[in-house]
């Protein structure tokens, strides 16, 4: 095959100002925190971004009774078109700074400007432009007849989506009428201070949003502090088993998106360049730093050998290195400590027997680095094929019948996402019946919608984000429903 | 001379079933007390042990794919089919939950009556859930995407304790009528009821391990179906003097969905939606759209 070089295509970092030091965001203004600030780095270099702050639980008190007084005094008294005309106002700014949004995102996180400038920040602008336009019909949602918001959420999102799940968690509950603590991860808070900027330019009333940065500590007393009503949690399985521990035997609800184990299933009857451009797509977008990652492949056995030959082609044309050059496909490693898992795991695949392939590319000298990795030979039982690896890593697996499919497919505590791939629609439409999983893709693999519910089964968590099943984590209902 | 009458051994409930406690364990259970304070002995329950609501839970899961995979119409079958049977045993349910109770005669009936309409109610809700909860997704895209919602399982039920029949069928109705199956600890004071409903169960073409009936002390059993790893959720309505946060921590282990005790709940008012709603998944599907 020939090799094509592509000459440096770097997007400009001109468009970001990324300030010295970021405090809080309470009340509208920025509030220096009480804590330790901490360093945030660009993990394609190791460069130094920024510090910001550390909010204690003093801070988190104060961000939560900004987000009371607003929540009382303003936002719940307020026409939902109103609302929706300040969500709407939002969702223009961030079309508008797109590309601000994109490289900051990119520097931060480590993804790839490909995948911030087409698909982070346009579905973050489409979440508040769908939910805008709910704030002034909640009635029409079918969740009961005299549904409420539940006042103060308090939110805590991961760093793999900095914005997008930012928008996910901001944009239903204030469309409900609920005023919010958002905690953004703490190797990716940079997305969010840009967000409160926008809250800013938009004229959103003071204290309907605050962004307290910080560490696991900040996250529990978000979780603990009994002003809050509500938590929306995105992260880890362990950690949302805390939260859900935490908040027992009081009136807080939670919504909990958690980690998963997708199997992704292949029939022989697939077309299979398209099925190779889903399982690449499925397990290496966002370096694979996704709850809902592809990350199990359950291929028919009678075409695995061709499968996984057509996989390692298209692996090798994979480019790995600078996230902001428009022709990278694979970015950085978000932090060391998220290298070091990636790199524990994959270790523990060869120690139990699996056979490991990269695609050998050469890595940068800084930064946070893992080459698209693919294991064959693996069983059920090995820890590739049942711990979350979060990283560019692909268990290949096989399977005779559908039924084996299913039941491989279903063998893990997780149930967030699946997959399955055959030309066959009756057979698509039972194994998606079979699959306990919350999102099925069928000859397709990682689509997002902000109309379309998205959350797991099990140990995945509960509640959906997204579509009418999404608002419904942040009302209450009296009446019938 | 007045004949001796036959008197019926009450039993647990599982499988489709009727099992004493493995532990051989009964206790006595009397009638509501009289103006005069006295309880009559109605009966000696079988007291359920922590293996025997382990039983149930295996009874509940092995159910679970047929149930869950039958039609929607065909348990609405089964659902009203059940009101039939209680409809037919209006009398004996009447006088059980009398004198459990200690209702009036008409109290008694009201209640009943209300009992057996409910699963006419839920029976005429298996095929609309889906229809009310899920729709299609306008995405934008080339994709076909549909959200339905799907039953979460096992479902752990506390009934509640007072209301031994009523109470008890509005908590486990909405739990089947979806799909899920359930292993219910029925009162613990009033459990004759309970097994009543049961052997209607029995007689309704519900699938053996649907509903398993546990009877015996709540504190006892609550903690291990709390945090039995194969049960997908868990309803507190009947936990409220039990302690109840430490059920839901419990219950966290497997990150269970929990419904949480309700307080002063009016069983014979019109039953909201997130009795069923609350153990239900939503699963949405993706297809591209292509010539």
């Amino acid at each position: 095959m020939p090799t094509f070089e592509y000459a440096p295509a770097p997007e400009s970092r001109a468009v970001v100002t990324i300030e010295d030091s970021y405090g809080l965001f309470i009340g509208g203004e920025w509030t220096p925190g009480h804590g330790t600030p901490f360093a945030t780095i660009n993990p394609a270099t190791g460069e130094h971004l920024s510090t910001v702050a550390e909010a204690t639980t003093d801070d988190v008190d104060a961000a939560v009774r900004a987000a009371r007084t607003a929540y009382t005094r303003v936002w719940s008294r307020m026409s939902g078109t109103d609302r929706g005309k300040y969500l709407f106002r939002i969702a223009r700014i961030m079309q508008e700074r797109a590309r601000e949004l994109a490289v900051l995102e990119t520097i931060d996180n480590g993804k790839p400007i490909k995948e911030t400038r087409d698909f982070d920040v346009p579905t973050a602008a489409a979440h508040f432009f769908y939910h805008a336009g709910w704030a002034d019909k909640l009635e029409y949602a079918g969740l009961g007849s005299d549904i409420r918001p539940h006042g103060v959420v308090g939110q805590i999102i991961p760093w793999n989506f900095p914005l997008l799940m930012l928008a996910w968690k901001i944009a239903p509950a204030l469309a409900a009428g609920n005023t919010v603590v958002l905690k953004p991860a703490e190797t990716t808070p940079l997305a969010a201070m840009l967000f409160a900027e926008i809250c800013q330019q938009a004229d959103l009333p003071p204290g309907v949003v605050n962004i307290v940065t910080g560490a696991g500590a900040t996250g529990q007393s978000i979780v603990d502090h009994p002003g809050i009503d509500k938590i929306a949690f995105t992260g880890s399985t362990a950690v949302g088993k805390m939260i859900a521990r935490s908040i027992a035997g009081t009136e807080k609800k939670a919504t909990l998106e958690l980690g998963g184990k997708a199997a992704n299933i292949i029939f022989d009857d697939a077309p299979i360049d398209q099925a190779v451009e889903g399982i690449v797509g499925g397990i290496f977008f966002n370096q694979g730093q996704v709850c809902c990652a592809g990350s199990r492949l359950l291929v028919q056995e009678n075409i695995v050998d061709d499968v996984v030959r057509r996989l390692k082609r298209r692996l090798e044309t994979l480019r790995l290195g600078d996230p902001l050059d428009k022709n990278t496909d694979v970015g950085a490693i978000n932090s060391a400590e998220q290298l070091a898992r990636i790199t524990e795991l994959t270790e523990a695949g060869v120690a139990e027997g699996a056979e490991r392939w990269d695609t050998g590319c050469p890595l940068p000298k800084n930064g946070f680095w893992f080459r698209p990795t693919l294991f064959t030979g693996v069983s059920q039982s090995h820890r590739i094929a049942q711990e979350e690896i979060f990283g560019p890593v692909l268990s290949v697996l096989t399977f005779r019948t559908p039924g084996e499919a299913v039941a491989k497919a279903n063998n893990t505590p997780y149930g967030l996402s699946a997959g399955v791939w055959t030309e066959k629609g009756s057979r698509i439409l039972w194994i998606a019946d079979q699959l306990r999983a919350g999102v099925v893709w069928a000859n397709t693999f990682n689509q997002f919608d902000p109309t379309s519910p998205f959350g797991g089964y099990k140990e995945s968590g509960y509640g959906r984000e997204g579509g009418r099943q999404g608002l419904a984590a942040y009302v209450r209902s009296g009446g019938v429903a | 001379m007045s004949r001796i009458d036959v008197r019926k051994t009450y039993k647990l409930f599982i499988g489709g079933a009727f099992p004493r406690s493995e532990s051989g364990r009964s206790y006595d259970v009397y009638a509501a007390p009289t103006r005069e304070g006295n309880r009559a002995f109605l009966a000696n329950a079988a007291q359920a042990s922590r293996k025997d609501a382990r039983n149930a839970v295996v009874a509940a899961r092995k159910a679970v794919a047929g149930w869950s995979g039958a039609t929607a119409y065909n348990r609405g079958q089964v659902l009203y089919r059940v009101a039939e049977v209680m409809e037919s045993r209006r009398d004996q349910l009447i006088a059980e939950v009398r004198s459990a109770e200690g209702l009036t005669a008409a109290r008694a009936a009201t209640v009943v009556d209300a009992a057996i309409d409910r699963w006419v109610w839920y029976a005429g809700w298996t095929d609309k859930i889906a229809q009310v909860t899920g729709n299609a997704n306008p995405v934008a895209g080339p994709y076909f995407n549909i959200s339905a919602p799907e039953p979460t399982g096992v479902v752990a039920v506390v009934a509640p304790q007072g209301d031994s029949l009523l109470g008890l069928v509005s908590v486990v109705a909405p739990v089947v009528a979806t799909g899920n199956t359930c292993v219910v600890i029925a009162s613990q004071e009033h459990p004759l009821p309970a097994i009543t409903l049961a052997e209607c169960l029995a007689t309704s073409d519900l699938p053996g391990g649907v509903v398993n009936v546990l009877t015996g002390d709540p504190a006892e059993m609550a903690p291990w179906l709390a945090s039995h790893l194969d049960v997908n959720a868990i309803d507190l309505a009947g936990a409220g003097s039990l302690d109840w946060a430490a059920l839901e921590a419990d219950a966290a282990g497997n990150l269970k969905r929990v419904r949480r005790p309700s307080t002063d709940e009016d069983f014979t008012a019109t039953p909201a939606l997130s009795r069923m709603t609350d153990f239900l998944e939503t699963k949405t599907v993706w297809h591209p759209k292509g010539r």
